[in-house]
């Protein structure tokens, strides 16, 4: 992750390291090595932390994910279990 | 540790219950709520306020808020769930606050909770931690005391996993109360109870209902206290009202009948009138009502009333149900008083409302308001009776109720005018009234020989010698006068039968008088006329006296003359033989 801009900006944010956060990041990492490769950056955002940054991206759940990049900003909640709700909710591949 | 702390306070609430003061309550400065809940809201405890839209919740919320933050040096949240930023400021600079300047100085805190349905998926299990850690920032970066979640239910429809939802709900409450706030949750109200998502089932403490309903085309709102733990709170609805200064709940006076009595005397205005009051006036702080037909000049003796409190550098409030204030004051000036300095000089305030603009209580609450601003001696209230156009003749009586106790407790003398129609519906109007009071002057029209003039009872003035006449009142371009009234054989006598009344006595005293001395000379004569006939008479009697005198002597002096003869005969006779 040594280039700056990538196609894909993810944050996500977590509370600690609770077992939702540690299954969601899993989960995350596993989804994009698979699907974007060398296009993603991934910034894990730790509200108990940086409690001041949970305003700004109006987070209420978590884990949640945040897609800023790219635009519009697509939020997923939850542990990302379920693998094509990710992608969908991503837009990595289209709803069918 | 949280076990030692708990048996301590368990311990103080023990102690405390027995010295009565229960629960720690904080003031939430908005006027009335504090009388109602004896002190305010229970001190870091959640309270839910929960109404339909437009109840006024919000707007409550934000005065808890901005009141906490202004007047008691209490910080506070506000975490808006469903208000635009913009909105919210509007709310609050509605009441009068700068919101930005209480936000720079670190007094306020909002913070918007967006949520956007179409933005969000959801995969697996969350909970609400992002909402914790946000409202705990925002507490901890003011020192926050107060908290405002308004309303919290919109979250049920932004997020689908209703059971993580409903714990987390009940977790934010102990949060709450772990944080030692004292906080407002609003919430929708739902069919068939209090809220749509059950959120009273989290709260145990306080629990309050706004209400907005609209009765025969008039707006009412409404707050009721539905529960509320270790305070004796009543059940009524408190009627509340939204004005420039915020909200005003006007609580129902529990009737203490311990407010003190004054002996002081406050006068009608009309000498005449406090001559007949024991000729000191009303009692200050006690209630008048000025009952009686159209056109008796009710509202005149309003006036004097009203000028008189001004002539005495006292400060009058004046409610005008019927007329415009201009219209009074221009009537007024016809008898020789002029209103408008008053008004001009700050004593005499006048208010003008049709009734029917508002509901019942809303006047009433308008009228507390106005009253708690103006803080008159005096106030008249022109004519009630046209508030029983918007209300039965109970809500009217339950209202006056409340504000003659209200006005009692300031010492304030209020006079109320009420309009008498001969029909049974007004007559009961007056009874169920006059009890309320404690004077009650009536005027009645007396028609009688073609002319109607107006007579004057004071029907009842408690606790004072008053006078029982019918004193004929009389408006001229001078003023008011209580004219005493003719008692005559045929009954009371006013207007040009009192006058004709009063010549006709003249002419008849003068007429007495004159027979009387005529009665005298024919005395006078009578008796000359008699003593002369006496003295003839006696002379009649002397003569015939005289004249039987006269008889007698001769026959005595024949009968001695004839026995002296007799013996010279005998003695003749006996010498010869």
């Amino acid at each position: 992750m040594k280039t700056e801009h990538k196609a894909w900006e993810l944050r996500l944010y977590v509370a600690g390291k609770t077992a939702k956060s540690i299954t969601a990041l899993n989960n995350l990492k596993k989804y994009c090595e698979e699907h974007l490769k060398g296009q993603y950056k991934i910034e894990v955002i730790d509200l108990l932390v940086n409690p001041q940054l949970a305003e700004g991206d109006q987070i209420l759940a978590i884990p949640t994910l945040v897609r800023k990049v790219p635009e519009p900003i697509r939020k997923i909640i939850g542990d990302l279990s379920n693998e094509e709700k990710v992608l969908v909710g991503l837009n990595i591949i289209p709803a069918n | 540790m949280g076990f030692h702390h708990h048996m301590s306070t368990d311990k103080r609430n023990i102690k405390a219950k027995k010295s009565i003061t229960a629960l720690p309550k904080t003031p939430t400065g908005i006027k009335g709520l504090d009388e109602i809940t004896e002190g305010g809201l229970p001190t870091g405890r959640p309270t839910l306020l929960c109404g339909d839209a437009g109840c006024g919740k919000t707007l409550m919320s934000v005065e808890f808020i901005m009141r906490g933050a202004t007047e008691f040096n209490e910080p506070g949240v506000f975490m808006a769930f469903e208000e635009k930023a913009e909105e919210l400021a509007d709310n609050v600079a509605s009441l009068g606050f700068d919101l930005r300047k209480l936000q720079d100085e670190k007094k306020i805190r909002v913070d918007h909770v967006h949520i956007d349905r179409s933005e969000i998926e959801e995969t697996g299990e969350y909970d609400l931690e992002g909402l914790f850690v946000r409202l705990g920032y925002a507490i901890d970066s003011i020192g926050a005391k107060r908290v405002v979640l308004d309303t919290i239910e919109n979250l049920f429809s932004g997020l689908d996993n209703q059971a993580v939802l409903r714990a987390e709900v009940r977790r934010l409450f102990h949060f709450l109360k772990d944080k030692g706030v004292t906080a407002i949750i609003t919430g929708e109200r739902g069919a068939g109870r209090l809220t749509r998502q059950g959120l009273e089932e989290y709260v145990s403490d306080c629990v309050i209902l706004l209400d907005h309903r609209i009765i025969n085309q008039i707006s009412t709102r409404r707050l009721r206290v539905v529960k509320y733990r270790g305070t004796v709170h009543g059940t009524n609805e408190y009627p509340f009202l939204i004005n420039r200064n915020g909200i005003s709940v006007l609580p129902i006076t529990t009737l203490k009948l311990n407010t003190e009595a004054s002996t002081e005397r406050v006068s009608s205005g009309i000498p005449a009138l406090d001559g007949m009051l024991g000729g000191k006036g009303f009692y200050k702080g006690s209630s008048v009502l000025v009952s009686g037909t159209a056109g008796t000049g009710k509202t005149s003796i309003a006036a004097y009333f009203a000028a008189a409190a001004c002539e005495r550098k006292e400060k009058c409030l004046y409610f005008a149900f019927e007329e415009s204030p201009a219209q009074i004051c221009r009537n007024i000036r016809s008898i020789g008083i002029d209103l408008q300095q008053y008004v001009d000089n700050g004593r005499l305030k006048f208010h003008a409302s049709r009734p029917t603009i508002y509901g019942l209580e809303m006047h009433l609450v308008i009228m507390h308001d106005l009253i708690r601003e103006f803080k008159p001696d005096v106030v008249v209230l022109d004519p009630i009776t046209n508030l029983i156009t918007i209300g039965s003749v109970s809500e009217v009586k339950s209202m006056l109720i409340r504000m003659i106790d209200f006005l009692q407790e300031q010492e304030i003398t209020v006079m109320f005018t009420a309009l008498s129609l001969n029909t049974i519906i007004n007559d009961q109007t007056d009874e169920g009234i006059s009890s309320l009071v404690d004077a009650w002057l009536l005027v009645r029209d007396i028609e009688f020989n073609g002319e109607r003039n107006r007579g004057m009872y004071i029907m009842k003035s408690r606790g004072m010698r008053h006078s029982n006449q019918v004193r004929e009142f009389v408006i001229t371009d001078k003023g008011i006068d209580l004219v005493d009234v003719y008692l005559g054989p045929g009954g009371v006598l006013t207007g040009s039968a009192r006058e004709a009344q009063q010549i006709e006595e003249k002419t008849g005293a003068a007429l007495r008088d004159h027979a009387v001395s005529r009665k005298d000379r024919e005395i006078l004569r009578k008796r000359s006329v008699l003593e002369a006939k006496i003295s003839s008479l006696q002379s009649e009697f002397e003569s015939a006296e005289e004249e039987l005198n006269k008889i007698y002597l001769e026959e005595e002096l024949k009968k001695q003359i004839t026995e002296k003869t007799r013996e010279e005969i005998t003695r003749r006779r006996r010498g010869n033989s």
